[in-house]
C-alpha cells in the first residue's frame, strides 16, 4: 500500500508532465479530424504547452522526490521546463512559417514529436536514477531521430538522420555500458546512493574515470560536445531548419541539465555547499573530463565553423562552440558557475533561435543558405538584415546583448578568488573573438558585400507575422543585455539541486 | 559633486543620447529623403555643440575630480544593475549609470562634440544609402561619448564595445577597395585587445572591497583609492606581479586602440579604406580613447605599475615617434602618410604621458586635442583633393598652389601646425611634451631621441607640400575647382581653434590644469 500512496502522491506532482502527454495525445486525435493544412493542432499543441507551465509554475517552491527517488523536483528541473516551454512554443510557431514543413504533407505530425520530445526533456532535467536518466535520454532521443529525417523526400534529410542515429546508438551504448559499471560497483542506481558510497569507500580512480568517460559520451552527444559532435554539422544541415533550431536549443539544453544534475550531484562528498562551492569527493577529478570537452568544443567550433559556406552548418558549429562556453560553468562547480551557466542558456535561447528564425526566413525566400549567396541581402530586407546582426553580434557576445552578459558571468564565475580558472577565461574570451569573425561574415555578406545586381532586385518583403515573431525575439536579447538584473535574479534562485544544501 | 541638468536629465545624459535619438529619427525618415536626413543628424550634431558650450561655461576648472568624487561635476548617478549572490561566493554585483566630468575628460567631450559636427559636415558628400551611413555615424558618436564620460568600468566597457560595430559597417559598407579587410581588422585587433581589459576589470571586482560599503565594485572613483583593495586580495600589495600583469594588460588593450607599436598595424588599412569623414572620426576621437583609457583607468588605479612601466612606454613612445615618421616618409598615398603621421604623433602624446610630471602630463592632453583638431582637417583636404581627383598618390599631383590657392591656405596651416609650428597649437603641447620628458631624469635620454621624431616630422611633411603644391601643374588637373564653402564650413572652425590655442593655450590648458596637478600628484605619491 505505501508503494500505492506514493504514486497517488507523485502523480500529483507529475502534472506538467502528464499534461504535455495529455496535449500529445489530443493532438493526435486532431490530426485525424482537422485539415492538414490547417494550425489547429499547432494550437492546441502550444495551448497544452502553456497549461504545463501553469503545472510547473506550481511547482516553484517545491523540493520533493517521485516515484520513489526516480526523479525530483527542484528549482533547477523548474528552471529547464520553462526553457523547454518556452524554447518549443517559440519552434512551434516557427512550423508556421517555415516552408520546408509546410510543404510538406505531415506537418501536424511534428507538433506530436516536438511535444514528446519536450517530455522525455522533462524527464531528463528531473531525474536522479540512473535508468531513469538513460530511459528519459532515449526517449528524447528516439524522438530526434525521428525529427531528423522527417522529410523523407529530401535525400538530405535521410542521410542526416541515419548518420544521428548511428551516432546516438553508438553513445547511447556506451553511456549504458558506463552506467552499469557504476551499478556494478556501487551496488545502486539512484546517484543519491551512488554519492553515499563513493565518499565512503575508497575507489579505484582509474574505474571512476573510465565510467564518467563513458558517461560523458552519452550526455555529451546530447549536448553536441566535442568529441561527441561528428552527428551535428551533417544533422543540423539536413534537417529542416525549425527542427535544427529545436535540436540546437531545446535538446541540447535537455543534455545540459542532465550533465549538469549528473556531475553535480553523484561526486559530491557532502550535501552541504559551503560558500556557495560544491564540495567534490576528494581525488575524483571529474572536472578535469569537463575541461577537455569544454575547451575541445570551444576551439573546434569556432576554428572549423571559419569554413563554412552553409549557413545551417555555421550555426551548428556554433552551437558545439556555445556548448563549450557553457560547460565552463560546470567546470567551475559551485553556485555561481552553475548560474552563470543557466544565464547563459537563456541567452541562448533567445539569440540563437532568433538566429534560425532569420535562416527559416531567408531559406524560404532563397530556397539555399549558402551564405555566399546572401550578398546584398542585407538591402534587399532591412529589418531582417539588421535583426540578423543582432543576434550574430549576441552570439558573439558583443556588449548591450544579452550574450556578453552570459559570457560576463561565465568569465566571472571561472575568474573567482580560489577557483583557479584565470587561464580558462582567457582561454573562453580568445575564443570568443575568433567567432566574431565566421559571426560578422554574415553579417558581411548581407551588407557589406554586394551582388553584381544588388540595385536591380526588387526587396523581399515577408509577412506583418513574421516581422512580429522576430521582434519578439529581438526585444529579450537586447533588453537582457541592458537590464541583466532579472535574469541573473531568476537563474540565481534556480541553481538549487534537490537534496543539496 | 556639480549637477547641471536640462529637462531634469543630466547633462551628460543629453551628450551620450541625443546621438541615438537622433538615430531613431534618422531610421524613421523614408530612404529617399537624403536631405533631411543629412540636416536631421547635422543639427543633432549641432545641438550637441550647443550643450557642450553650455557646459563649458558651467565648467569649473578649480575642481580636480580624478579620484575624488565632490571634484567631479555633471556626475549622474543611477544604480543600473543590483543582484545579490551570497556574500561568501561573490557578493552583491553592483553596477551604476555613473557619468561625470572632470579636467581629463571634459576636453575629450569637446573635442567629441567638434569633431561630430565637423565629421557630419564633411560626411554630405556621401552618395551612397545615406540612412544607414547617418544612422551608424550617429551611434558612433554615442559609443565614443559614453566612453569618455562613464565612470563606472562596466559602463565604460559597454560603451567602449558598443563603439566597434558602426565603426565596421561605416568602414566596411562606405569604404574604399579593401574595406572588407580593413573593417574586420579594426574589429579583431580592437575586441583582442578588450580580451585583456574585460579580464582586468574582473580581477578589479573581485579584488576591491569598498571602503565605505564593503561591497565589491566597478566604480573606477573608488578603484582609484589604494584602501579599496585589502591586502589579501590580488590587488592589495603595492607593485605586486598581479598589479603589474593588470596593467600591462590594460595596456594592451589601450595600446591597441592609440595604437602603439607593435599594434599599430590596423590604423593604416582602416584609415586608407575609411571615407573621409570616418577618417576624421578615426584619427580625431577614436585614438584618443586609447590615451584617454590610460589616464582615466590605468595610471590612476595602478599608480605603482604606471611608474615601474615608465621606461617601457617611453621606448614605445619613441619607436612610435620615429617609426611613424619613418613610414610617413615612405608612402605614396596621400590618406596613408598622414595615417602613419598620426601614429607618430599620439607616440608624442604616450611621450608626455610616461614622462609622469605634471608638464608632460599637461601637454599630452592638449597634444590628444590639438592632433584631434589637426589631422581632422588634414583628413578633409585629402577628402577634397580625392572628390575632385579621384586619386591620393603624393606624386600625382603638383603646382596645386596656383590652382586651388584657398585649399593650400588652409592644408598649409594644418601642416605647419603638425609641424609644430610655434603660433599654432600643436607647438605648445609638444614643447609641454619634451619639457616633461627632460624634467624626468630617467627618461631623458629616450626624450633626446625621440625630439629626432620633429625633424622627420618636418621632412614629410615638407616634402608633401613640394610634391603637392608647389612645381609644375600637371595638364590633367586643369579643370580642379578650389575648395567648396560646405568644404571651409568643416575646416574653418578647426582651424580658427587651431590658431587661438595657439596664441593663447591658457584657454585649454587651465581647463585641465588642476585635474592634471591632481593626477599627477596622486601618481607620484
Amino acid at each position: 500500500m505505501n508503494n500505492f500512496t506514493e504514486i497517488i502522491k507523485s502523480i500529483n506532482s507529475f502534472l506538467p508532465e502528464i499534461s504535455v502527454i495529455i496535449t500529445l495525445l489530443l493532438c493526435l486525435i486532431a490530426d485525424l479530424i482537422i485539415r492538414k493544412k490547417s494550425p489547429v493542432v499547432t494550437i492546441i499543441a502550444i495551448a497544452g504547452l502553456l497549461v504545463s507551465a501553469y503545472f510547473v509554475y506550481m511547482q516553484s517552491a517545491i523540493q520533493e522526490s517521485l516515484f520513489s527517488g526516480m526523479l525530483v523536483i527542484d528549482p533547477f528541473a523548474v528552471f529547464f521546463k520553462y526553457l523547454f516551454i518556452l524554447s518549443s512554443i517559440i519552434i512551434l510557431i516557427f512550423f508556421e512559417f517555415s516552408n520546408e514543413i509546410k510543404e510538406s504533407t505531415h506537418k501536424n505530425e511534428y507538433s506530436y514529436l516536438i511535444l514528446s520530445l519536450v517530455l522525455g526533456s522533462f524527464l531528463m532535467a528531473s531525474s536522479v536514477n540512473l535508468l531513469m536518466m538513460y530511459l528519459s535520454l532515449e526517449l528524447a532521443s528516439l524522438t530526434s531521430y525521428i525529427l531528423a529525417g522527417y522529410t523523407k523526400s529530401e535525400k538530405k534529410s535521410s542521410e542526416s538522420s541515419m548518420k544521428y542515429l548511428i551516432y546516438g546508438a553508438a553513445s547511447s551504448g556506451i553511456m549504458l555500458y558506463g552506467m552499469s559499471l557504476l551499478y556494478g560497483f556501487t551496488g545502486s542506481l539512484d546517484i543519491y546512493e551512488i554519492s553515499r558510497y563513493l565518499s565512503n569507500n575508497p575507489t579505484p580512480n582509474a574505474f571512476i574515470y573510465i565510467t564518467m568517460i563513458m558517461i560523458a559520451a552519452g550526455f555529451g552527444y546530447k549536448t553536441s560536445s566535442v568529441p561527441f559532435h561528428f552527428w551535428t554539422p551533417d544533422v543540423y544541415e539536413g534537417s529542416p531548419t525549425p527542427v535544427t533550431a529545436f535540436l540546437a536549443v531545446t535538446s541540447s539544453a535537455a543534455g545540459f541539465s542532465i550533465i549538469t544534475r549528473f556531475f553535480l550531484t553523484t561526486f559530491l562528498g557532502s550535501t552541504q555547499i559551503v560558500d556557495g562551492a560544491f564540495s567534490i569527493i576528494a581525488g575524483i577529478h571529474w572536472q578535469d573530463i569537463i575541461i577537455v570537452i569544454s575547451v575541445a568544443s570551444m576551439i573546434v567550433g569556432n576554428f572549423v565553423a571559419i569554413w563554412q559556406k552553409s549557413l545551417k552548418r555555421l550555426l551548428g558549429y556554433s552551437s558545439i562552440a556555445q556548448g563549450g562556453y557553457m560547460l565552463a560553468g560546470l567546470v567551475v562547480a559551485d553556485k555561481i558557475g552553475l548560474t552563470a551557466m543557466l544565464i547563459y542558456l537563456s541567452a541562448y535561447l533567445f539569440m540563437n533561435l532568433g538566429a534560425f528564425f532569420v535562416t527559416i526566413l531567408i531559406v524560404n525566400k532563397l530556397g539555399t543558405d549558402d551564405i555566399e549567396k546572401m550578398k546584398g541581402l542585407g538591402y534587399r530586407m532591412p529589418f531582417i538584415g539588421v535583426a540578423m546582426s543582432v543576434f550574430m553580434l549576441a552570439l558573439s557576445g558583443i556588449p548591450a546583448t544579452v550574450g556578453f552578459i552570459g559570457k560576463f558571468y561565465l568569465v566571472t564565475a571561472l575568474m573567482k578568488p580560489g577557483a583557479g580558472f584565470l587561464w580558462f577565461a582567457i582561454v573562453l574570451m580568445l575564443n570568443s573573438v575568433v567567432s566574431l569573425f565566421f559571426y560578422l561574415k554574415v553579417v558581411k555578406n548581407m551588407f557589406l558585400e554586394r551582388a553584381e545586381n544588388t540595385d536591380e532586385l526588387p526587396g523581399i518583403k515577408f509577412s506583418f507575422q513574421s516581422y512580429i515573431v522576430l521582434i519578439l525575439l529581438l526585444i529579450p536579447t537586447i533588453f537582457f543585455g541592458l537590464y541583466f538584473g532579472p535574469i541573473v535574479k531568476l537563474a540565481e534562485s534556480s541553481a538549487v539541486f534537490f537534496g543539496i544544501k | 559633486m556639480a549637477e547641471l541638468k536640462i529637462l531634469g536629465i543630466g547633462v551628460l545624459s543629453w551628450m551620450v543620447f541625443l546621438p541615438v535619438l537622433g538615430m531613431i529619427i534618422v531610421l524613421a525618415l523614408p530612404k529617399s529623403q537624403t536631405k533631411a536626413i543629412k540636416y536631421i543628424a547635422t543639427g543633432f550634431m549641432v545641438l550637441l555643440m550647443l550643450i557642450s558650450v553650455y557646459m563649458l561655461a558651467n565648467f569649473d576648472s578649480s575642481k580636480a575630480g580624478v579620484n575624488s568624487l565632490e571634484g567631479l561635476q555633471f556626475v549622474e548617478k543611477v544604480t543600473w544593475i543590483d543582484v545579490d549572490f551570497p556574500a561568501a561566493m561573490i557578493g552583491k554585483i553592483h553596477i551604476e549609470y555613473f557619468l561625470g566630468a572632470d579636467g581629463l575628460s571634459f576636453p575629450m567631450v569637446l573635442l567629441t562634440a567638434l569633431i561630430g559636427f565637423v565629421g557630419a559636415v564633411a560626411s554630405f558628400s556621401v552618395k551612397k544609402n545615406e540612412k544607414g551611413y547617418y544612422a551608424m555615424y550617429l551611434f558612433l558618436i554615442t559609443g565614443m561619448m559614453g566612453t569618455f564620460v562613464a565612470l563606472d568600468f562596466f559602463l565604460f566597457f559597454v560603451f567602449w564595445e558598443i563603439m566597434l560595430f558602426p565603426m565596421y559597417f561605416l568602414i566596411g559598407i562606405w569604404g574604399g577597395e579593401r574595406r572588407l579587410y580593413a573593417a574586420i581588422k579594426f574589429f579583431l585587433y580592437t575586441l583582442f585587445g578588450s580580451v585583456f581589459m574585460l579580464i582586468v576589470m574582473i580581477a578589479l571586482f573581485f579584488s576591491s572591497k569598498d571602503p565605505q560599503t564593503g561591497l565589491h565594485t566597478f566604480n573606477l572613483i573608488t578603484l582609484m583609492n589604494p584602501q579599496t583593495f585589502p591586502p589579501e586580495s590580488f590587488f592589495g600589495v603595492l607593485g605586486n606581479t598581479w598589479r603589474l600583469l593588470a596593467f600591462a594588460g590594460l595596456f594592451i588593450g589601450f595600446a591597441i586602440k592609440v595604437p602603439v607599436f607593435p599594434f599599430h598595424t590596423w590604423l593604416p588599412d582602416a584609415h586608407v579604406e575609411a571615407p573621409t569623414a570616418i577618417s576624421v572620426i578615426l584619427a580625431g576621437v577614436l585614438l584618443k580613447l586609447g590615451t584617454y583609457g590610460l589616464i582615466r583607468i590605468s595610471f590612476p588605479i595602478f599608480p605603482d605599475a604606471a611608474r615601474y612601466f615608465m621606461y617601457p612606454m617611453a621606448i614605445l613612445a619613441a619607436i612610435n615617434i620615429i617609426y611613424g615618421a619613418l613610414c610617413a616618409m615612405a608612402q605614396k598615398d596621400f590618406k596613408k602618410l598622414i595615417a602613419y603621421s598620426s601614429i607618430s604623433h599620439m607616440g608624442y602624446v604616450l611621450l608626455g604621458m610616461a614622462s609622469l610630471t605634471t608638464i608632460g602630463m599637461n601637454g599630452a592632453i592638449f597634444q590628444m586635442f590639438n592632433h584631434g583638431t589637426i589631422t581632422a582637417v588634414m583628413f578633409l583636404m585629402v577628402g577634397v583633393i580625392y572628390d575632385r581627383a579621384h586619386t591620393r598618390g603624393l606624386y600625382d599631383f603638383g603646382g596645386l598652389a596656383n590652382k586651388m590657392p584657398k585649399y593650400f591656405a588652409v592644408t598649409m596651416i594644418a601642416f605647419f601646425a603638425s609641424i609644430g609650428l610655434p603660433g599654432l597649437s600643436a607647438f605648445i603641447s609638444e614643447s609641454f611634451i619634451f619639457l616633461g620628458g627632460f624634467n624626468n631624469e630617467m627618461i631623458r635620454i629616450v626624450t633626446i631621441v625621440s625630439a629626432t621624431g620633429i625633424i622627420l616630422n618636418a621632412a614629410y611633411i615638407l616634402w608633401t607640400v613640394q610634391r603637392v603644391f608647389l612645381g609644375e601643374l600637371p595638364s590633367k588637373w586643369d579643370g580642379l575647382n578650389d575648395i567648396s564653402g560646405r568644404e571651409l564650413l568643416s575646416s574653418v572652425p578647426l582651424i580658427v581653434i587651431i590658431i587661438v590655442l595657439g596664441i593663447y593655450p591658457s584657454l585649454f590648458i587651465n581647463l585641465m590644469s588642476n585635474s592634471v596637478t591632481q593626477l599627477i600628484s596622486f601618481i607620484m605619491k
